[in-house]
């Protein structure tokens, strides 16, 4: 199954590439990530509204533009090459794909138009402790009461928490793990101080906080979720890793010590040539996982829907193969820039922050591989015979 | 233009008159060149029928169905009909493309010297034009078959005083001679792939000269061009296996054309034993070896990927994006990796090579095997000075060899007289 964009999707991107040239500009981004909220809402609702960009992956008839799990993947490696603020991946992949795997028809016509049309800000709440997703250990608790359930609990490391109206939480009853909606005004936010101020992070204390339950949330509609989430992530960060070369290769052929350009020698050459090749299979990682994930479930017929294991096998593959070129990228753009990489003035720290909170977001990347090795050896042979 | 329909349909008939398993090998392979259906993309001129090669895999897939032997396409002698049918002038292709076609004559490169491994075209083995004779003295090695080789590709130095891309010619040296002498080279694997080849006062007719001389290097980037491109191309022959006087002569042929390449898998890394040794070995049990299995499968998968983005965009008539060039890199980082993780599992049964060793000595022959990846057809690091000055656009290395090749710095272990 070899993997190439359309003319279609090739003309989205550069629309989308276009806008957020123009709204999210590193002056942008600088004076967004010293406010408490992150983002501008005007250009929010621009990119909601004008481009359709929250709901690109989501269905018409709830106010999406039908497409899938590629559309959603090109927002982000653009938004990740801009380093956008703003609650994209917290509402519009996350808490989002949450309520369309969770949620019944009546639930989902009530919550997700608004979610996709940008009016309503959604966040997810699922990890606790070091913020480690997993499907076992919530201590987070959802009691039955009249018509609804009492949520108790804290959740560490949610995105964009301190700025949702909605939040989606993942907590356990009798009967196992299950999806809630609680309103933002029944719960107590922590805003974090960040080494990341470009992705705002808060702490969420549920008590008795009243919330509904999503109909059809368990723990496959979770694990598909993190393959989402995953996904997403991981195609923000190729995106991240390409401005990091491009600003490497741009700076290393300007700079000149000892009577030539310091990209004339081998040391920092063959070097750029690494990360060329390093970003180029992580691309190719992230942009399969995205197709494969186009044919899961959540978008594809049952009949042809991809086996649920290779959905995960590919997203936490390029999760863990984006996260540790994202990283290494940044690190070497710092060195290859010298003292004035070290800096607050130049712009290398800004993608290097948010290099390492992606990185640890979802878990990290020896837990990905774990997870993905798991998912291959969980397939039925044909399968794992093809890869 | 005719049809692809009404071409196979030809074909067809023409099998089903003329296919016969029973028939003498290079008889059949005669009347196939005759034809112009053994190599339907030549010339008509020259054993062709002037098809594309699309129309050419149309007309093997025919082959395939009638399960008829085609001509001889394996080994080096692809390298030459390439080369000839570019630059070779009217004799030369009518003397030497039917015989590389039928399978009776056997070619060799004969480009690389110790001397000259990454910089090609600093060779220094030297043609000296004597009357009607060139006279060949100096070293060749890496040469693959050439102990089997009648006839060799040879690139050598006919100008001293011109730069040093422009004082080399292009020849076709007949290998049984006086002059000649092969020398199989072991390599640290213990396999014997290659030769060294010496030149004492060998000679090539003046004729033999392909395209004109310092033509030389021109006519090697053809050759060379074709040898990448084929690359990947798989080796293995399944109508071996087939009933037939003719099948027994052909099998033949391709236990000789084949045996140089039979570690090139393990050369690879044998990515495809990985998940198996895992289980053999409870390496999969265990939580660190996990780690390295998975980071191999993402580096394998993502290679793959990438290769199969090139391809694709390259089908959909797209400029060639970076990823095109990055194939052979990428190779050399699966193979390394994959010898370390198939060798950290197998622990010490990884050393055996003998009778008791663990799937025929595959494990150990993968260790030793490996380094190859990434010195043959190009190191890593000229890899790295192509990508980053092709696909990157940054500055070209500072040359050091410029003006005539006599004043040139040169390994002082060159055994060349050209000072």
């Amino acid at each position: 199954m070899a993997f190439i964009f359309t003319e279609d999707q090739e003309q989205f991107r550069d629309s989308v590439s276009r806008f957020l040239k123009d709204k999210s500009s590193t002056p942008d981004v600088r004076s967004l990530m010293a406010t408490e909220a992150g983002f501008n809402p005007d250009v929010w609702v621009q990119l909601s509204q004008q481009l359709g960009m929250t709901g690109v992956h989501m269905p018409e008839d709830l106010g999406g533009a039908g497409f899938g799990a590629v559309e959603m993947a090109i927002v982000c490696e653009e938004m990740g090459k801009s380093l956008y603020c703003g609650p994209y991946f917290a509402s519009a992949v996350c808490a989002a794909s949450a309520i369309r795997l969770a949620a019944d028809s009546t639930q989902m016509e009530a919550l997700l138009p608004e979610i996709i049309a940008g009016e309503r800000l959604a966040c997810l709440a699922v990890s606790e402790h070091q913020g480690v997703w997993s499907d076992e250990n919530f201590s987070t608790t959802a009691v039955a009461r009249d018509s609804g359930y009492l949520i108790n609990g804290l959740k560490r490391f949610v995105v964009d928490g301190g700025n949702a109206d909605l939040i989606v939480v993942v907590a356990k009853d009798d009967t196992g793990v299950g999806f809630y909606t609680v309103d933002a005004n029944d719960v107590t936010v922590t805003a974090l101080e960040s080494m990341d101020p470009t992705r705002k992070l808060a702490h969420i204390q549920f008590t008795d906080s009243p919330a509904q339950k999503l109909a059809n949330g368990g723990s496959d509609q979770l694990k598909l979720l993190l393959d989402i989430a995953s996904t997403a992530l991981a195609n923000e960060m190729v995106g991240g890793a390409q401005t990091l070369l491009d600003s490497a290769l741009s700076y290393t052929q300007l700079r000149f010590q000892f009577g030539r350009s310091i990209a004339s020698f081998q040391a920092i050459k063959h070097r750029l040539a690494d990360l060329l090749l390093e970003l180029e299979l992580a691309k190719s990682a992230a942009y399969q996982a995205a197709q494969t994930l186009a044919s899961s479930a959540l978008w594809c017929a049952d009949g042809q829907a991809a086996h649920p294991e290779q959905v995960t096998e590919h997203a936490s593959l390029a999760k863990a193969a984006a996260s540790e070129v994202y990283l290494h990228t940044a690190l070497e753009c710092i060195q290859m820039h010298g003292g004035i990489g070290f800096t607050w003035e130049n712009d290398t720290h800004l993608w290097f922050k948010r290099a390492k909170s992606s990185e640890v977001l979802l878990g990290t990347p020896a837990q990905h591989r774990e997870r993905m090795l798991t998912a291959l050896c969980a397939q039925p042979t044909d399968l794992k015979d093809s890869a | 233009m005719q049809s692809k329909q009404q071409i196979e349909a030809q074909v067809r008939q023409w099998l089903t008159e003329n296919w016969d398993p029973e028939s003498n090998l290079v008889e059949w392979r005669s009347m196939l060149a005759q034809s112009g259906w053994g190599a339907a993309n030549w010339p008509e001129e020259y054993f062709g029928k002037g098809l594309s090669a699309e129309m050419s895999t149309a007309i093997e897939d025919v082959f395939a169905e009638f399960g008829a032997v085609g001509t001889a396409q394996t080994g080096v002698r692809m390298l030459a009909a390439v080369t000839l049918l570019e630059h070779g002038n009217h004799e030369q292709k009518r003397q030497y493309l039917k015989r590389i076609l039928t399978g009776e004559d056997h070619w060799c490169q004969l480009f690389s010297e110790p001397g000259s491994g990454s910089d090609l075209a600093g060779a220094t083995t030297r043609a000296d034009l004597d009357g009607d004779e060139w006279i060949i003295n100096g070293q060749k090695v890496w040469n693959t078959s050439a102990h089997h080789a009648n006839y060799g590709l040879l690139i050598a130095r006919s100008d001293w005083d011109e730069a040093k891309h422009k004082g080399l010619s292009y020849f076709i040296i007949d290998m049984h001679q006086p002059g000649v002498e092969v020398r199989q080279l072991r390599q640290m694997n213990g396999h014997a792939s290659f030769n060294e080849v010496f030149f004492t006062d060998a000679r090539v007719p003046r004729e033999n000269i392909i395209s004109t001389p310092g033509n030389g290097w021109n006519v090697a980037m053809t050759t060379l061009a074709y040898e990448r491109r084929s690359f990947d191309r798989s080796r293995d022959n399944k109508r071996s296996k087939q009933k037939g006087r003719i099948f027994v002569e052909l099998k033949k042929e391709l236990d000789i054309s084949n045996e140089p390449y039979t570690w090139y898998p393990q050369r690879a890394g044998r990515v495809d034993l990985i998940m198996q040794r895992a289980e053999e070995t409870g390496a999969i049990n265990d939580p660190v070896q996990r780690q390295d299995i998975a980071r191999l499968h993402i580096l394998s998968e993502s290679a793959k990927w990438t290769a199969q983005r090139a391809k694709a965009a390259q089908k959909a008539g797209k400029p060639q994006g970076p990823e095109g060039s990055l194939g052979k890199l990428a190779a050399s980082e699966v193979g390394r990796l994959a010898a370390r993780v198939h060798t950290t599992m197998s622990v010490n049964d990884a050393l055996l090579t003998g009778p008791d060793s663990v799937r025929d000595g595959v494990i150990a022959e993968i260790l030793v095997s490996v380094p190859a990846g990434s010195i043959a057809g190009g190191t890593d690091e000229i890899q790295r000075n192509i990508v980053a000055e092709r696909v990157l656009g940054l500055p070209k290395e500072t040359r050091f060899d410029e003006g005539p090749f006599r004043n040139v710095q040169r390994n002082s272990a060159a055994k060349d007289s050209g000072k």
